[in-house]
């Protein structure tokens, strides 16, 4: 028993030794920031209205398109409150009522919300229901009322109401169910109680109803005829008076309804510019007695003088913007424009009725990267010598918000960073002398209290206040945001592409951005009406022998929605941002395909596929097409035909036939094709591995030494197809007929490796693939809940290499290349469990030699990212796991998947709207780089096992140096103390 | 006696010699008692001391058996302190492990060292030493034993291919749903 007891502390130790190795990822709290990153945007305003009336905090609300609703600084621009709505939730239009409340419209008219001013609280909701859809508008008058209650007018779904701003509360409301009636504008007069609702109907009728607001009463109904049409959309001139357009754009219409009667007046725009030609545009605005045509590259200013008179105010070729108008004292209307000149804008506020005059006239120096200036909100304030002054909000082309006060910008937001299409990566510079960007500390003194302070620290001498300098510093550690490359490779460039087609390269240190560039050949041009980026290749990874050259990337971009438009190609230094070049093609871009080969300079191979099944290869050199030539023969694409149904393998042929000779196209012949029954199955989901995967090892070693052969293979789809029926919203199919069928694919052969039915189950589905095994995310409609299954796949054909003698030797053939038109024989395992969460994202974990076990990032409805063990979506779990299991590391089965709230690597943050998550790993071989994407960014660092290969960063350096420092000590005594006991016994 | 002696001076801080020294020839420089005469007696004392030598071979012949089957001991105990550590890899295992090849190994690197105490011309030392290297050899392949217990041996097919990369395809396939 005594040597028992013994070991007991010896177990105790193990026992410590072994539950320190499961790896938790939880956070202390002073290691938030340090590591990650959170940024949040709102995306492309939309509407903004302003808050200044009271002494309060000045803020601005707006609506994005992104559909948010967010409450900003007005004084730096930051974020007071947000508030994300679904993206089926599309904001339709926001207001404020009663000075303290922010009604918002959205989901096509039907959901009308207050919200509360200061904080954001929701206060009440409203269902607004109608006949038909329509047009829906959002008025809230601040004159009109009920019973001492407050009016908000909402024109949504052929339906007028009103409803009450206190409780939302619907008071009246009236039907326009006439089937063609089209509503173009909803106008209150101020200083009376009717409503004008004003529309077209048949595209040739012009409709007036007059309602009275106090109880929703018909008062009078007019219409009139015009034979020729309308075109677009009504500008509103005045209270009772619109503009509208022909339906050839060439003849504008004034339309006043005053007292009741409807009105007409024609004026050809040849009448106002001679050299007009082409149909005309109405841009819309509000300002009373001004609107605004656009025709060909001339904006028209036109001035309404009284009887639908029409007067040219202003001509111009520049770009322009106009903003609607804001209410000054004395009946005076205000309203900004915005015009462009080279690399300045020229703003000026003018009255409504004075054209000639300004109120305010600045030009501001404008970032060319910027673009053009889309939308502009005016805001006044009362200056103190009673003067207005005023303050102008714009939204630029890049999706940016600044706003400009006193001919300066006083604050800018990138938000275009909240829609994020394409996310790639790309290494800093090698810091050599003189490259170094980094800054050294301000001068010796500062360094030494930097120093002194740490060492506090680590002896945890520091007082709170130092304890809180230490922890400023760490944050803004200059080490972070470094313009080099590190050791460990954590500091990299995230290259993004924004819908708004600009390019931003963010530093993973701090998320800074290093540099911004919009696109031009996303521009707007003759042969490319309204360009849309579409994704980013990684063009040039320069190593080894091409280490002169800068990186570069590719973004590949389309002239038109349609899938048959062509493509442009453009090729950025992702050092510097600058657009090394840029192609327009002649053939369509349906598909990228990068090649695994790379020419002398780092140039990766890509194929592009046009719409045609023409394969052309890129970049276009000789040397390219030689190194192409040689593996001719093995390079295969496949199609997904998801409308119909069809996956369809093809083989290149020699050389385009017809038209020019291009030697770097090549014509196509289909080999193989999978075609899905339509009746029973269609195509949701189609999943691949990361072509730039790194995979360790083809073994996995499990209990007993024995040896499994992963099937390991780049050319493997996975297709998850539901029945027909299934493909609407959860619940809306009985689980009889309903089904999930998932298939393995290998995309040379065709060959269907496995195929699974999962009765019952229905998307969406959420897949990831990475190694030997995919991990898919569905809805079980029996058990009512979300499932997660994992599938694994075994190469049986090289189960016999057991003979240790001859692996010894190396006498087998595991690593000598294999085709895939020998049959392989693939064993799969797999099984599923219940999942709590509904799911935005699947990603999985990667790092630099694949070594790493891995972790699945789980994007959870809730907005956050959640690191879930691979070891959980084991196949081989068991109730029972053997001894030999358990040692393996195998966890006992369970029917669900444990959410360990410490596992959320974004922590106490969300990413709101969550789209996507990109995993890239450190050259730390235990580190992995997370980056998510929504309309908040976050960034942070992984260590799915730990960071076994490096000191964490709370290593207690302190006891190290102390136990070193004693060590020494006592060696020295001990040293001192024997040679004089020494000398002694030579004495005696 | 010399012997005797090259056992005290050899390494050997003190020894309590239970012989009889009276009839030895004096090695110190004391002069022996007035009247007393070493010769006579050294003369009648020689059968004596060839018997007191035949009991000292025998007494280094049962020695040196001891001492060769002292490591049956230490393999006993080795034994116990293996199954006390177990059949998982930490610290505690590996040190009893290590420390059971290492015993062995160094104890037969002194094989010399350790019979030669009981050198002698009429000592037959093979057998023990044979005795000896035998259980130390014992007492390896139980360390071995343990470590192959432990999973330390590449004896598996799974220790020679856990790193081999996956093979290489000769086709190259990409693709999927038109952007």
């Amino acid at each position: 028993m005594a040597i028992r007891s013994f070991f007991v502390p010896f177990l105790l130790f193990g026992l410590y030794f072994y539950s320190s190795l499961s790896p938790v990822l939880s956070l202390y709290e002073d290691q938030v920031g340090l590591m990650d990153w959170h940024q949040q945007y709102i995306g492309k305003v939309k509407q903004a209205v302003f808050s200044t009336q009271k002494t309060g905090r000045r803020r601005v609300i707006v609506s994005t398109e992104e559909n948010v609703i967010a409450s900003l600084d007005l004084r730096h621009g930051e974020i007071f409150w947000r508030h994300l709505l679904g993206s089926d939730d599309v904001i339709d239009g926001i207001d404020i009522g009663l000075g303290k409340y922010v009604i918002t419209l959205s989901s096509g008219g039907s959901i009308l919300r207050s919200w509360n001013l200061p904080d954001g609280q929701m206060v009440w909701e409203s269902y607004l229901q109608g006949p038909k859809h329509s047009k829906s508008f959002l008025l809230v008058p601040t004159n009109l009322k009920i019973e001492k209650d407050s009016v908000i007018v909402v024109f949504s779904n052929g339906r007028l109401h009103a409803v009450s701003c206190i409780d939302g509360e619907v008071l009246w409301k009236k039907d326009f169910e006439a089937e063609s009636f089209e509503v173009q504008q909803v106008i209150k007069p101020p200083g009376s109680d009717l409503i004008y609702v004003v529309g077209f109907a048949a595209s040739s009728q012009f409709e007036m109803y007059q309602i009275n607001g106090r109880n929703g009463e018909l008062l009078k109904h007019e219409s009139t005829t015009f034979s020729s049409g309308f075109l677009g959309e009504v500008s509103l001139v005045s209270s009772e008076t619109v503009v509208a357009l022909d339906s050839t754009g060439s003849i504008l219409l004034t339309i006043s309804f005053q007292n009741g009667e409807i009105s007409f007046q024609q004026t050809p725009i040849s009448n106002l510019y001679e050299h007009f030609s082409g149909p005309a545009i109405i841009i819309p605005s509000s300002v009373p007695g001004i609107f605004a045509i656009k025709t060909n590259a001339i904006t028209i200013f036109i001035r309404v003088i009284g009887e639908g008179m029409l007067e040219v105010a202003e001509k111009t070729n520049h770009e322009t913007a106009i903003s609607d108008s804001l209410p000054l004292s004395e009946g005076q209307q205000a309203f900004a424009l915005i015009q462009h000149a080279g690399s300045e804008i020229h703003l000026a506020v003018k009255l409504a009725h004075d054209w000639d005059g300004n109120l305010l006239k600045e030009s501001i120096k404008m970032n060319q990267q910027r673009g053009l200036v889309h939308k502009v909100f005016i805001n006044n304030y009362i200056r103190t010598d009673k003067s207005h002054g005023f303050r102008v909000l714009i939204v630029m082309e890049d999706h940016s918000l600044l706003l400009l006060q006193q001919g300066t910008i006083v604050w800018s937001r990138e938000d275009g960073l909240a829609s994020i299409i394409d996310v790639t990566t790309s290494e800093l510079p090698v810091e050599r002398d003189g490259v170094s960007v980094a800054k050294v500390e301000h001068n010796l003194f500062e360094w030494l209290k930097g120093h002194m302070l740490k060492l506090k620290g680590t002896l945890m001498l520091a007082s709170p206040e130092d304890v809180a300098l230490i922890q400023s510093m760490r944050l803004k550690s200059s080490e972070k945001s470094k313009m080099t490359r590190d050791h460990n490779g954590f500091r990299k460039l995230l290259i993004v592409l924004t819908r708004a087609g600009k390019l931003f390269a963010l530093h993973t240190g701090d998320g800074h951005i290093v540099w911004s560039h919009l696109l031009r050949s996303l521009h707007k041009s003759e042969p490319c009406q309204s360009p849309i980026g579409l994704n980013l290749y990684q063009w040039q990874v320069p190593h080894h022998h091409a280490m002169d050259e800068n990186p570069s990337v590719l973004v590949v971009s389309r002239c038109g929605p349609s899938s048959d438009a062509p493509g442009v190609l453009s090729f950025i230094d992702t050092y510097t941002g600058n657009e090394l070049s840029s192609l327009s093609l002649a053939h369509a871009v349906a598909q990228v395909i990068p090649l695994p080969y790379t020419d002398s300079t780092e140039q990766r191979l890509h194929l592009l596929i046009d719409s045609d099944k023409h394969a052309h290869l890129y970049p276009k050199t000789s040397e390219a097409l030689s190194i192409f030539k040689r593996e001719f023969s093995n390079i295969y694409w496949y199609s997904v035909e998801g409308h119909n149904g069809i996956i369809k393998g093809h083989a290149l042929k020699y050389e385009c036939t017809g038209k020019v000779a291009d030697e770097f196209c090549f014509d196509t012949r289909e080999l193989w094709s999978v075609v899905f029954p339509s009746e029973s199955e269609k195509i949701i989901a189609t999943v691949t591995r990361k072509l730039n995967e790194v995979v360790h090892t083809q073994a996995k070693v499990i209990a007993d030494q024995d040896v499994m052969y992963k099937y390991i293979s780049k050319n493997l789809l996975f297709v998850v197809t539901v029945a027909p029926k299934g493909c609407g919203e959860i619940g809306s199919v009985t689980p009889e007929e309903s089904w999930l069928v998932a298939y393995l694919i290998d995309t040379v052969t065709g060959r269907i490796l496995h195929r699974v039915t999962h009765h019952g189950a229905q998307g969406p589905v959420h897949a990831v693939f990475s190694e030997n095994w995919v991990v898919y995310h569905y809805f079980n409609l029996r058990a009512h809940r979300y499932e997660l299954s994992v599938i694994e796949l075994y190469d049986q054909s090289r189960a016999d290499n057991k003979d240790v003698w001859k692996l010894v030797l190396g006498k087998h053939n595991l690593t000598s290349p294999i085709s895939l038109f020998s049959r392989p024989e693939v064993i799969t395992k797999s099984q599923s469990y219940f999942f709590t969460h509904s799911v935005k994202a699947i990603a999985v974990t990667s790092t630099a030699k694949g070594i790493t076990s891995k972790q699945l990032l789980i994007g959870t409805i809730g907005d956050q990212v959640l690191a879930l063990d691979k070891r959980f979506l084991d196949p081989r779990r068991s109730v029972n796991p053997t001894q030999a299991e358990k040692e393996e590391g195998i966890i006992p089965l369970t029917d669900s998947l444990p959410i360990i709230p410490q596992s959320y690597v974004t922590h106490a943050l969300r990413v709101e709207g969550l789209r996507g998550i990109i995993t890239v790993p450190a050259k730390l071989e235990s580190t992995t780089l997370v980056f998510a994407h929504g309309v908040d960014l976050f960034f942070t660092q992984l260590a799915p096992s730990r960071t076994y290969d490096s000191l964490t960063e709370d290593f207690n350096y302190a006891l190290l140096l102390i136990t070193i420092v004693a060590l020494v000590a006592a060696i020295f005594v001990t040293w001192r103390l024997s040679e004089r006991k020494e000398l002694q016994e030579k004495w005696r | 006696m010399e012997k005797g002696k090259g056992v005290m001076g050899s390494g050997q801080r003190w020894a309590v010699d239970f012989s009889d020294n009276s009839t030895a020839p004096s090695s110190r420089d004391i002069l022996d008692p007035l009247g007393f005469t070493r010769a006579s007696v050294d003369q009648d004392d020689s059968t004596v001391s060839r018997q007191k030598k035949d009991a000292e071979s025998n007494w280094k012949a049962q020695k040196a058996w001891e001492v060769a089957q002292a490591p049956f001991k230490n393999l006993l105990m080795m034994g116990f302190m293996m199954w006390m550590a177990g059949n998982t890899v930490h610290l505690f295992s590996i040190g009893i492990t290590f420390s059971a090849l290492w015993q062995p190994i160094s104890a037969l690197q002194g094989v010399g060292k350790v019979f030669e105490p009981y050198k002698d011309s009429k000592v037959e030392l093979l057998g023990p030493k044979l005795l000896f290297i035998a259980l130390n050899l014992g007492g390896l392949a139980l360390g071995v034993w343990k470590l192959n217990t432990l999973g330390l041996l590449p004896t598996h097919a799974s220790d020679w291919v856990s790193s081999l990369p996956p093979a290489q395809e000769v086709e190259y396939s990409g693709g999927g749903i038109p952007i």
